[in-house]
């Protein structure tokens, strides 16, 4: 049996059922590999005590014949899920102190089916960055080295802390979100699985909101299977979100294996960006090989907006988030200035003193995007330009089943070498940020090295609602990929 | 369109965020430097285009308009920065 804290979710599901391991001892080896990685700093709070309690339930019910679904599997849960009696900061000074009275709904599920929490992840401040550094509680450094290097790499954004987890055998798997890419980014540039379901699979209640027509949860994991098992017990309706959908929720881990033999695969031609490095195109390439090689057709397709959606998603989600922040006053929870002298003041210094200069900025241009004489130049004129990158999708999709695109423009990239830009730094999102503006689902799969031995990931891109086939396509190309390289464990050193 | 030293004031006013005079300047530059860039939208003919209002098309389901949670002041306040009596307190407002 090889190390527990490098089983897949699925081997450990099974390996637990079957009592060849104990949820606790399984949820002991996780906690020893948590503690022993404070360097990668990917948790902002352990929460050992809840994890042993909850792995012992767990083994009680087994004892019982009573396993649920995820039985006794630990899992890390980024910190913009609400976790009753368990603080939760969303990466921000203003909510350093925060203790949530109640549960969010996916966070829910994933205990109602069993799981056990083994601590809660760092994340760029309220989900907003490409690379984990505009955390309150300090950047997540990526379990990945380049070969012959000990610098320091960014884990990706905002998942990051989700993604270092997995990536570095910290938990099972993790669940992350996303609202320009900041689960399937992170996914790539830590060699990990990472998919944004459809807009309304997922329920968002309980779940610090950022941009909230495209926020959406999503499961980080080791393997293609395992992210369908995992979306299948975080989806579901809820009728505190009313923007969650009445379907059923597939077992997409049945259909997995499916093969792509007659899909159609689209290539969108506006996805060759100038300047990618020349390692992009060709991981690109090599994709499209692999699934023409097992049967899938593969259609060039166009996507005309694709050049707009960055500069749109930075109209809609700084006015979202300027809406969604302005809850943040100092008076019923959060970080409050001290000595101030009247409301007005006690508001803006609590604001200031609260947010980082990545959250402020954001904020300042939604206030401004929406601000009186200028809504209909910037806000309006964003989302009809939204409307036309979702048209889009669905003209391509009348020629094709998916799209195989890159996930991100480049690998992991050294601390500070993006943070004084921040246009160079919205850039990671080009391949991403599309799917968020139109709602669609999509997987970031582990495909390929660099040269110097960082992982980069393809990304499929599928109909609204129809993740069992992205899920399929994914897992063809993690099949052909074959993709087994792990970081060195310098960490425990 | 870009903005001003006197329209970083009045934004900064409108979000509630104290802007320190010294970073006024800067700000703006930060500001127009995004602005700058989100410019290009202005070149999309977006004639007789709908904006988008929902992500997915669906009719917005109703419940029942009936009360099903209630009573919880302690837990409402309990993450107040300062409270009493279940009240949040606030700066005087009114002298």
């Amino acid at each position: 049996m090889s190390e527990p804290t490098e089983f897949t979710l699925a081997e450990a599901r099974d390996a637990v059922r079957a009592k060849k391991i104990s949820s606790a001892d399984l949820t002991k080896a996780f906690l020893s590999a948590v503690e022993s990685a404070r360097a990668l700093n990917a948790f902002v709070t352990e929460t050992p005590e809840r994890a042993l309690d909850m792995a012992k339930e767990s083994d009680a019910r087994i004892a019982r014949d009573e396993a649920r679904p995820l039985e006794g599997l630990p899992l890390a849960i980024k910190d913009l899920f609400c976790t009753k009696g368990v603080r939760t900061t969303a990466g921000s000074h203003i909510l350093g102190n925060f203790v949530p009275p109640y549960e969010s709904t996916v966070t829910q599920n994933l205990w109602d089916a069993g799981a056990v929490m083994l601590g809660k992840t760092n994340m760029d401040e309220f989900a907003m960055g490409s690379s984990n550094e505009t955390s309150h509680f300090k950047p997540v450094i990526n379990p990945w080295r380049a070969r012959n290097s000990n610098q320091n790499l960014v884990p990706g954004g905002s998942s990051g802390g989700s993604a270092a987890a997995v990536s570095g055998s910290l938990c099972l798997a993790a669940t992350g979100t996303d609202t320009g890419g900041s689960i399937r980014q992170p996914a790539a540039v830590a060699g990990i699985v990472g998919m944004k379901p459809t807009y309304g699979r997922c329920s968002r209640w309980g779940i610090v909101a950022f941009a909230s027509s495209l926020d959406q949860a999503g499961p980080m994991t080791r393997t293609v299977r395992d992210a369908a098992i995992l979306l299948r017990h975080m989806a579901s309706v809820d009728e505190k979100d009313s923007t969650s959908v009445d379907l059923p929720v597939p077992d997409y881990e049945a259909t997995l294996g499916s093969g792509v033999k007659g899909l159609r695969i689209g290539i969108p031609t506006e996805y060759r960006i100038d300047g990618a490095p020349p390692e992009i195109d060709a991981l690109w390439a090599k994709g499209a090989e692999w699934l023409k090689a097992q049967g899938a057709e593969i259609i060039e397709v166009s996507l005309p907006h694709t050049k707009y959606a960055l500069p749109a998603y930075y109209i809609v989600a700084p006015a979202e988030a300027s809406s969604n922040l302005a809850r943040y006053d100092g008076v019923r929870y959060g970080h409050r200035a001290a000595g101030t002298q009247d409301l007005t003041e006690l508001y803006e210094k609590s604001r200031a003193e609260g947010f980082g200069p990545e959250v402020r900025r954001r904020i300042l241009i939604g206030t401004y995007v929406l601000s009186a004489g200028y809504y209909d130049a910037y806000y309006l004129r964003a989302q009809k330009i939204r409307t036309l990158i979702k048209r889009d999708f669905e003209q391509a999709f009348e020629a094709c089943d998916v799209l195989l695109t890159p996930a991100t423009p480049g690998p992991a990239f050294a601390l500070g070498e993006k943070s004084n830009n921040p246009i160079s730094m919205y850039l990671n999102d080009v391949f991403t940020v599309t799917v968020n503006l139109a709602g669609l689902p999509a997987i970031s799969v582990p495909a390929g090295l660099t040269a110097n031995g960082l992982p980069l990931g393809l990304q499929i891109i599928g109909k609204a609602f129809d993740e069992a086939t992205v899920l399929r396509a994914g897992r063809s190309i993690e099949v052909a990929a074959n993709f087994s390289a792990k970081p060195q464990k310098w960490w425990t050193a | 369109m870009s903005v001003d030293k006197a329209t970083v004031r009045r934004i900064a006013k409108l979000a509630r965020i104290a802007l320190p005079e010294e970073r006024v300047e800067p700000m703006m530059g930060e500001l127009n430097g995004i602005l700058g860039w989100i410019e290009q939208l202005q070149e999309v003919n977006v004639e007789g285009v709908e904006p988008m209002t929902s992500v997915v098309a669906q009719e917005l389901r109703m419940r029942d308009d009936v009360v099903t949670t209630g009573g919880d002041a302690a837990a409402i306040v309990a993450n107040a920065p300062r409270s009493e009596d279940n009240f949040f307190v606030v700066p005087k407002v009114l002298e």
